[in-house]
């Protein structure tokens, strides 16, 4: 498995998620100005403030070279996870529906919380992951993570099984629409969440439950 | 603008200095020079009120790879790598603008480690207000946490902790003290002496506005006062984008070799580092001003050499390597101007073009300024006033569930849930699961302990056992997570030292400084003073932060401070002494008053040894220092923290001559709290006070016996957050 | 270019405006929204809706309005 971890100017945890793909097979970060995914079989777009988050959260780091290849990469099949920043990107690229807006408290949060996954269709390509263990303990940080979509597009999600994560009950650090925490596209092969797996890959850090988010991105496996 | 002779004063220099420049210039200053002059001659830059007293503090151990002197102070934590840090005060820029002081505050510590090289990895911040249900305070609250965050989090380097108190004597001068460690290789450190006649001077990062005009002598070293609003023009906007590009910048360019020395830009901009950097290299500088890339076309000379822009580096580049630094820097698409060079005149030369617009030894310019000798006197008494807010006749579980939720004591989760504490993949202890925060270094192979302590109340009471408090407090918090000291950094927020009583506080406060660092063998490698921070109603209480750096060998063997087993034993370590002087009750009570017992620090020391010992051993299941509201505090924390309630007898307190009530609620150096199995706790020499278990706090005391909820207790410490947004600014 | 969210979309900002401004003597404020405002200068003016919906305004969530001001080009 080799794994491509974007790195645009004003990302933070690029190296974070490098080192969580590393633990599953070998990493690598791709600038944003480059183009070239050759030889990378999953993609992660990073948390962070890209470009500062100027504008919009993720408005201006869609515009890349490396975010043009990760469109092309998407439409090819190929499995990409977006991650809190990483996330807004995909959904300001139009690869997720939606939008992430200011928190209903309009303050920055950083909490360790329990993520429930939702069971999908057979058919996405990035499998589930919730027979084992009903919630996964990560952390959450972030100021603009308020899932919003209208509510028929909410519905559709829901009846396509497009829904990948929601927080717990009581759990929901924004006022995200539905409790949704993560989505992904319709093929099941881009996914976007909030919370951050890579930051529970190491139980000395506070837990290894993300190392289960990343293993599914693997299992995805290549596109033939 | 002219700068006219009587300019001086204004610009906040005294009528003998300005002979003094007129001395050594043997003419008249012009006005770039006189604001030169003046803003190096600052307070802020040229420390004239504390550098003879800070000569007394003990810099030098095995372990120290850079002292005072350089951009921050840094240890060698083995393998090859040094751990770098520093604090410093945003004070008055923040009580003018709360949200961009305290963010410009942290963009400023950051650029001083990475200005050695050094990976920033961890942010504490200390900070002080006004009460809690002052408007004023919670504005300044709400904007300090806000801009901490908003730059911290932006540039994804991990707040790990810190400590907020709310006293009356801040609500006109807060202070918002910021700390950055950072993490580097000691081979490729690099430090801030100019060299090699004939290199290049770059400038990098943001371009240069007419930001923080007159900041370091205007904003730094005057008090403030009616008017506060005139001043907001200067204050600094900072831009986290721009510094996250500039930290990564500078990271490679001395990761590839290509720097011989760098140094950030912080109070008095081009002026001081430019003329700090001669100075430490013993050489001189050409800058051109017409070179400096400008956010505004047409600024004067005097204000391109004083601008306080923020995100901006100084480097000094051999000729030959240039080019590829200016590469570098158009990679990270941060700004780089070669704008001057390093001579061999001793002095410092600003150019406009062709013309030279100032010229002045450097030697004058930066070590030019006298120093002045204190004039301290003891007050009569106590001279901050003290209303009081909780009835003397409160019950003892009144007493208790009022001293936790008091804002000073309270839990600070609503301000450190707004900062990101886990980025980077090191924080193995986040904030308030342990005494201190604790990193995880790979690279070292072990790990290291993090905390930043100064209760300027008891310092108010009594600057020399305050002061010698403050540090123990840090050892203490660090030995609780089995760390050892190797450094500390400190920021000495004062009130006006040319005051009789400020003086004597400033004076007290380093003289125990030093003797409490030297009894305990911790150099102090770097630190920053703020003084005149005093209101209309006089000055702040003297606050010594104290921040520290400790080593633990195995990150995986540390302990936090919550009671994690069921029947427990707890018991009392060290030469726990309580009495209710300059106590968080006594403050409710309006009984303040001057005076506390002199800390015993031999044998504080020796309980922290022992604990740590015990804690790398992984004997403890919890370990917490006694602080703030005393043991009836620490123990609710405990159980609060772990969901786990205990029953105690204070007897033991009692022998050592307490009363019930300050057995429960005095405060005093030298105490810990530990659970954790009868036999180990007996073999720590541990004095028994009882066992962890059940729903409930019950303790038994004399007649101030009392049993409280864990439920109850929880509610009254996390209710910080509640009432802040019941009732926001 | 104004930018505002749109009709029906959660405004925390406009809220806390709003919840902010009795405390100060406003009464009788309401519907408080907080947008953004883009100054540019252009050539070519017939493509700044083009502009807006690619890259200024997210058309999921915000509203924009263009206004040219007289005096400049």
């Amino acid at each position: 498995m080799r794994w491509g971890v974007l790195q645009f100017p004003g990302s933070c945890d690029e190296r974070d998620a490098l080192h969580a793909c590393s633990l599953l097979g070998e990493a690598r970060l791709v600038w944003h100005e480059e183009r070239d995914l050759d030889g990378i079989d999953a993609v992660v777009v990073p948390g962070g403030f890209s470009y500062g988050d100027y504008l919009r959260a993720g408005a201006i780091a869609r515009f890349s070279p490396a975010m043009e290849a990760v469109a092309e990469f998407a439409a090819a099949g190929g499995s990409v996870l977006g991650i809190c920043n990483g996330f807004q990107v995909l959904c300001e690229a139009h690869l997720l529906p939606g939008a992430l807006l200011l928190n209903e408290h309009t303050r920055f949060t950083c909490r360790q919380l329990d993520l429930t996954p939702v069971d999908g269709p057979k058919s996405a390509r990035i499998p589930r992951i919730s027979a084992h263990r009903p919630t996964l303990s990560v952390p959450a940080k972030h100021g603009e993570g308020r899932y919003f979509a209208p509510d028929g597009v909410l519905d559709a999600l829901e009846a396509n099984g497009q829904i990948a994560y929601r927080y717990a009950p009581g759990q929901n650090p924004n006022g995200s629409a539905r409790d949704i925490a993560g989505v992904c596209n319709e093929a099941g092969n881009v996914l976007g969440l909030m919370p951050h797996p890579e930051h529970a890959v190491d139980p000395l850090t506070g837990s290894t439950d993300g190392l289960r988010v990343f293993e599914a991105v693997a299992a995805a496996g290549v596109p033939a | 603008m002219t700068v006219e002779v009587a300019k001086h004063r204004e610009l906040g220099l005294t009528d003998a200095e300005f002979e003094l420049i007129v001395e050594k210039l043997g003419r008249e200053p012009n006005d770039v020079e006189l604001a030169m002059f003046s803003l190096l001659w600052s307070e802020h830059c040229a420390y004239k009120h504390s550098r003879k007293l800070l000569r007394r503090l003990p810099t030098e151990g095995e372990r120290v790879v850079m002292g005072p002197g350089e951009n921050a102070g840094a240890v060698d934590i083995g393998n090859g790598y040094a751990i770098a840090f520093k604090v410093e005060s945003h004070n008055h820029p923040s009580a003018v603008e709360p949200l961009q002081g305290a963010a410009t505050g942290v963009g400023g510590i950051l650029r001083d480690v990475f200005a050695l090289g050094a990976r920033p990895i961890a942010i504490l911040d200390s900070l002080r207000f006004g009460e809690l249900d002052s408007l004023r305070s919670r504005h300044l609250l709400d904007g300090a946490v806000r801009g901490i965050g908003h730059y911290g989090n932006s540039i994804g380097v991990a707040n790990v902790g810190g400590e907020i108190y709310f006293e009356a004597p801040y609500e006109h001068n807060c202070l918002v003290n910021a700390m950055c460690v950072g993490i580097a290789q000691t081979k490729d450190m690099v430090r801030a002496a100019a060299a090699g006649v004939g290199n290049a001077v770059v400038l990098m990062g943001a371009s240069t506005g007419r930001d923080g005009i007159g900041g370091a002598s205007v904003l730094a070293s005057a008090e403030l006062g009616e008017g506060d609003e005139a001043k907001r023009p200067t204050v600094q906007i900072g831009d986290p984008f721009e510094e996250s590009k500039l930290l990564e910048c500078c990271l490679e360019l001395l990761e590839k070799g290509l720097l011989v020395s760098l140094q950030d830009l912080g109070a008095a901009g081009l002026t001081s580092s430019a003329g700090e950097m001669a100075s430490a290299g013993s050489v001189g500088i050409d800058l051109d001003v017409a070179r400096v890339p400008l956010r505004e076309a047409d600024m004067e000379p005097f204000e391109i050499m004083v601008s306080e822009s923020q995100e901006r580096m100084l480097g000094v580049v051999e000729p030959a390597k240039v080019a590829e630094v200016l590469a570098v820097c158009e990679k990270w698409q941060t700004g780089a101007a070669e704008i001057g060079v390093v001579t061999s005149t001793g002095r410092v030369r600003v150019l406009r073009g062709e013309e030279v617009v100032g010229e002045m030894p450097v030697e004058a310019l930066v070590d030019g300024c006298p120093l002045y000798d204190l004039s301290p006197a003891a007050p009569e008494g106590w001279i901050y006033g003290n209303r009081a807010t909780l009835d003397p006749g409160a019950s003892a579980e009144k007493t208790l569930l009022a001293l936790l939720a008091s804002p000073s004591i309270a839990s600070k989760r609503w301000a450190f849930e707004q900062y990101d504490s886990v980025v980077g993949s090191r924080t193995v202890r986040r904030p308030e699961s342990a005494d201190a925060a604790v990193l995880q270094v790979p690279e070292a192979d072990n790990a290291i302990a993090v905390s930043i302590d100064g209760n300027g109340r008891r310092v108010a009471c009594d600057p020399h056992a305050g002061t010698v408090e403050a540090v123990l407090e840090c050892v203490q918090n660090l030995a609780c997570v089995g760390a050892e000291p190797l450094g500390l950094t400190n920021c000495l927020n004062f009130g006006n030292p040319e005051k009789p009583v400020p003086a004597w506080q400033l004076d007290q406060a380093v003289s125990a400084l030093a003797e409490a660092c030297g009894a305990l063998g911790i150099p102090v490698v770097g630190g920053n003073v703020s003084l005149y921070n005093e209101g209309p109603e006089g000055p702040i209480y003297p606050t010594p932060v104290v921040g520290m750096v400790g080593e633990l060998p195995d990150p995986a063997r540390t302990c936090g401070s919550a009671f994690a087993r069921e029947g427990d034993a707890i018991g009392l370590l060290g030469p726990f002494s309580p009495t209710l002087a300059g106590s968080e009750l006594a403050k409710l009570r309006g009984e303040l008053g001057s005076g506390l017992p002199q800390p015993d620090i031999a044998t504080t020391a020796a309980a922290c040894a022992t604990l740590r010992e015990a804690v790398r051993a992984g004997m403890l299941s919890s370990a917490h220092d006694i602080s703030d509201g005393g043991l009836a505090c620490a123990l609710a924390e405990s159980a609060i923290a772990g969901g786990l309630g205990c029953s105690i007898d204070l007897q033991p307190l009692r022998e050592r001559g307490c009363s019930p009530e300050e057995a429960l609620f005095g405060e005093g150096p030298g105490g810990f709290l530990l659970s954790g199995s009868r036999a180990t706790l007996e073999e720590l020499g541990a004095t028994p006070l009882g066992k962890v278990g059940g729903t409930t706090i019950e303790i038994a005391a004399g007649d101030r016996s009392f049993t409280v909820g864990v439920g109850a207790a929880a509610s009254a410490w996390v209710s910080l957050g509640a009432r802040f947004e019941a009732d926001p600014i | 270019m104004l930018i505002r969210p749109k009709e029906g979309i959660l405004d925390p900002q406009g809220k806390a405006v709003e919840r902010a401004l009795p405390a100060l003597g406003f009464e009788g404020v309401e519907h408080v929204r907080v947008g953004r405002m883009v100054e540019l200068e252009a050539e070519d003016p017939e493509r700044l809706g083009e502009l807006c919906e690619k890259l200024l305004a997210n058309p999921l969530i915000e509203d924009y309005e263009i206004e040219r001001l007289d005096g400049a080009a």
